[in-house]
């Protein structure tokens, strides 16, 4: 990628300018090269996304036409208005989100504690204890699902949402926002919460007034990716849920078939669309904190 | 952590009728004990998690993988080590442990490259980077199966990407009808989604990178090739090797993305092993055989994690 021209970085210096980390670009022929390059690479990541949304608006038999069409000639609702009518879609909506809020709400209170004890409070058999948490990282949820389905059937939880709560919130998704909390404690200063031992504040006011608001950024990567995993979660639904209207909507999408199992596609990318949307719109908005967020935890693939 | 043992849960409370605690701990502060006590109640939680989600459910698929337990027909008895026979003879187990090689591989190599040559072309000081970071990155938080089911569309017979491909002349293949294209087309939209991640993390390595080392480097000469190769790659070994480790590991776990694109298809030939494990437990109801299929992931997994952990004193060149 010999895009970059030398000489630029040694002009900048000699002007006073600060030289930056990043270097720029050389002459304006290089640089359309350069950003044609980049149009280019960016195409099968847009495009598809936007082929969903404007297939999505077009009527069924407009979304095979050939030449393909990149803006629909008579945009419709029909499809918004099917994904509604052929499945409980809004109950299924309500599924996921609520379930995505308390899954990354009970992540970010019980990984921040148990985060803090490691970090900061000394008790016997805390190394022991931080390995059992950390195997959680080790071990990927599909290894354990069959047994996991099992003891779910045993305690009468099969088509709820528990198994979906309780093994996000306490089980392996946790164990890495508890490690990212834990490396977070460990680099604020001390004096801070020996401040709040003077004033008589015992260990969870310490833990809740002092150590967790200084620890913002930290709790916002754990809120992003555990929001993310939890809404993307397809298998566990799968296996855990059978009656529609408890469906979450990963899993919803795919049931949007006609009588002969054939895919009803404006419905699908309708529906398909919506569940996008949202998260994409929180995204253009808060893309920084989300693209630091994760470069921070710098885990979770 | 080892001053922890020195400071011993508050025992001469609990029995009063002990011998006298030694001199020692009578300095204990009694903040000291309420502070352990505390600890044990903030890890709790989780600790109970990991015993009861994954380490007990570990365990029972041990357990089950001794037995030959069919949910349907409601059987369950004791096999010894017949599914352990059965996975051996398995003749579908040569060509399922080949897909997740092809898979596992190829989304390393595709998703690593591409993720590097995105991270270098967007490590400049110009406008419209953010614009673009941001449009790389977005795959990234489009749910994954409203990614997967709009390429299933677009990888049809008559879809999308055909339709273009006619525009120019080509007849294109049956996507992911056709054994060749539909592992690559099972990569390559996984790639797509998942690239930005790995991105913004090389993005962070570079921008880590000394200016006075490729300073000093041009001095002598060196081309932008060179620069790359010899200084930048080197320097953030760390990083490749992490985004190796993330990747490959999660590849390993994909199976939203084969069950909408191909349900393992063609034949079997994008049938990796996550998705066999999961049919034969759930779809056939052999919950042993799947167990032991389990296991073998988790054995993967492991041996994985542990080479690749001591690799890197090998093939990386600089740590802090």
């Amino acid at each position: 990628m010999a895009v970059t021209v030398p000489p630029e970085t040694s002009a900048d210096a000699r002007a006073g300018r600060p030289v930056g980390r990043r270097r720029p670009v050389g002459s304006p022929w290089r640089k359309v090269l350069f950003y044609g390059a980049l149009s280019v690479l960016a195409v099968p990541f847009v495009f598809p996304t936007w082929w969903m949304f404007t297939s999505s608006l077009k009527p069924i038999s407009e979304i095979f036409a050939f030449p393909p069409e990149l803006w629909p000639s008579n945009p419709t609702l029909e499809g918004y208005v099917g994904a509604f009518t052929e499945q409980p879609f809004a109950l299924q909506y309500w599924n996921s989100m609520y379930i995505a809020v308390l899954v990354t709400l009970g992540t970010m209170l019980f990984s921040s504690m148990a985060g803090y004890a490691f970090a900061r409070i000394r008790f016997p058999g805390q190394d022991l204890l931080f390995l059992v948490v950390l195997t959680g990282l080790l071990i990927p949820s599909e290894v354990t699902i069959v047994p996991l389905f099992q003891l779910f059937n045993s305690w009468g939880m099969i088509d709820t949402h528990w198994p979906l709560i309780l093994v996000t919130t306490f089980g392996a998704p946790s164990v890495l926002a508890t490690f990212i909390m834990r490396q977070y404690f460990i680099t604020l200063p001390v004096e801070l919460e020996e401040a709040g031992r003077i004033d008589g504040l015992g260990r969870w006011r310490i833990y809740w007034s002092i150590a967790l608001p200084l620890s913002r950024s930290a709790l916002a990567a754990v809120a992003i990716f555990t929001f993310l995993n939890v809404w993307n979660l397809y298998l566990e639904p799968t296996v855990y849920l059978q009656t529609p209207e408890l469906f979450t909507l990963p899993q919803a999408l795919t049931r949007y078939t006609d009588a002969y199992g054939g895919e009803m596609w404006n419905i699908q990318l309708a529906a398909a669309t919506l569940t996008a949307l949202p998260v994409l719109i929180v995204f253009v908005f808060a893309q920084k904190q989300f693209v630091e967020g994760l470069a921070q935890t710098g885990l979770k693939g | 952590m080892a001053d922890a043992t020195t400071v011993t849960p508050g025992r001469a409370h609990a029995r009063p009728g002990a011998a006298p605690t030694p001199p020692r701990r009578r300095f204990v502060p009694s903040y000291a004990r309420r502070d352990q006590l505390t600890g044990y109640l903030f890890v709790a939680p989780q600790v109970l998690g990991i015993t009861l989600f994954v380490l007990l459910p570990l365990g029972l698929i041990v357990w089950y993988s001794f037995h030959e337990w069919n949910v349907l027909a409601g059987t369950f008895r004791w096999v010894g080590l017949e599914n352990f026979e059965k996975l051996v003879t398995d003749p579908k187990l040569a060509p399922v442990m080949q897909a997740t090689a092809v898979f596992s591989i190829g989304l390393v190599v595709f998703n690593l490259a591409l993720a590097l040559l995105l991270a270098v072309l967007l490590n400049r000081k110009v406008r419209g980077m953010t614009f673009f970071r941001t449009v790389f990155f977005s795959p990234v938080v489009v749910s994954l199966v409203a990614w997967t089911i709009v390429w299933s569309f677009l990888l049809q017979d008559n879809g999308g990407i055909n339709g273009i491909l006619q525009l120019v002349g080509i007849d294109g293949p049956n996507w992911l009808r056709e054994g060749p294209t539909a592992m690559a087309s099972v990569i390559v939209v996984q790639v797509f989604k998942n690239v930005g991640l790995n991105m913004v993390l090389f993005l962070a390595a570079l921008q880590g990178v000394p200016q006075e080392v490729q300073e000093a480097a041009r001095m002598d000469g060196a081309s932008d090739r060179q620069l790359f190769w010899r200084i930048t790659v080197p320097l953030i070994s760390p990083t490749i090797l992490l985004t190796s480790i993330i990747t490959i590991v999660g590849s390993l776990q994909v199976f939203a993305q084969i069950a909408v694109l191909t349900q393992g298809g063609p034949g079997i030939s994008t049938t990796v092993l996550v998705y066999y494990l999961v049919q034969q437990a759930f779809d056939f109801h052999h919950f042993g055989y799947g167990s032991t299929l389990a296991i073998l992931l988790f054995g993967i997994v492991l041996v994985l994690t542990i080479a690749q952990w001591q690799l890197r004193k090998r093939w990386v060149f600089y740590e802090n």
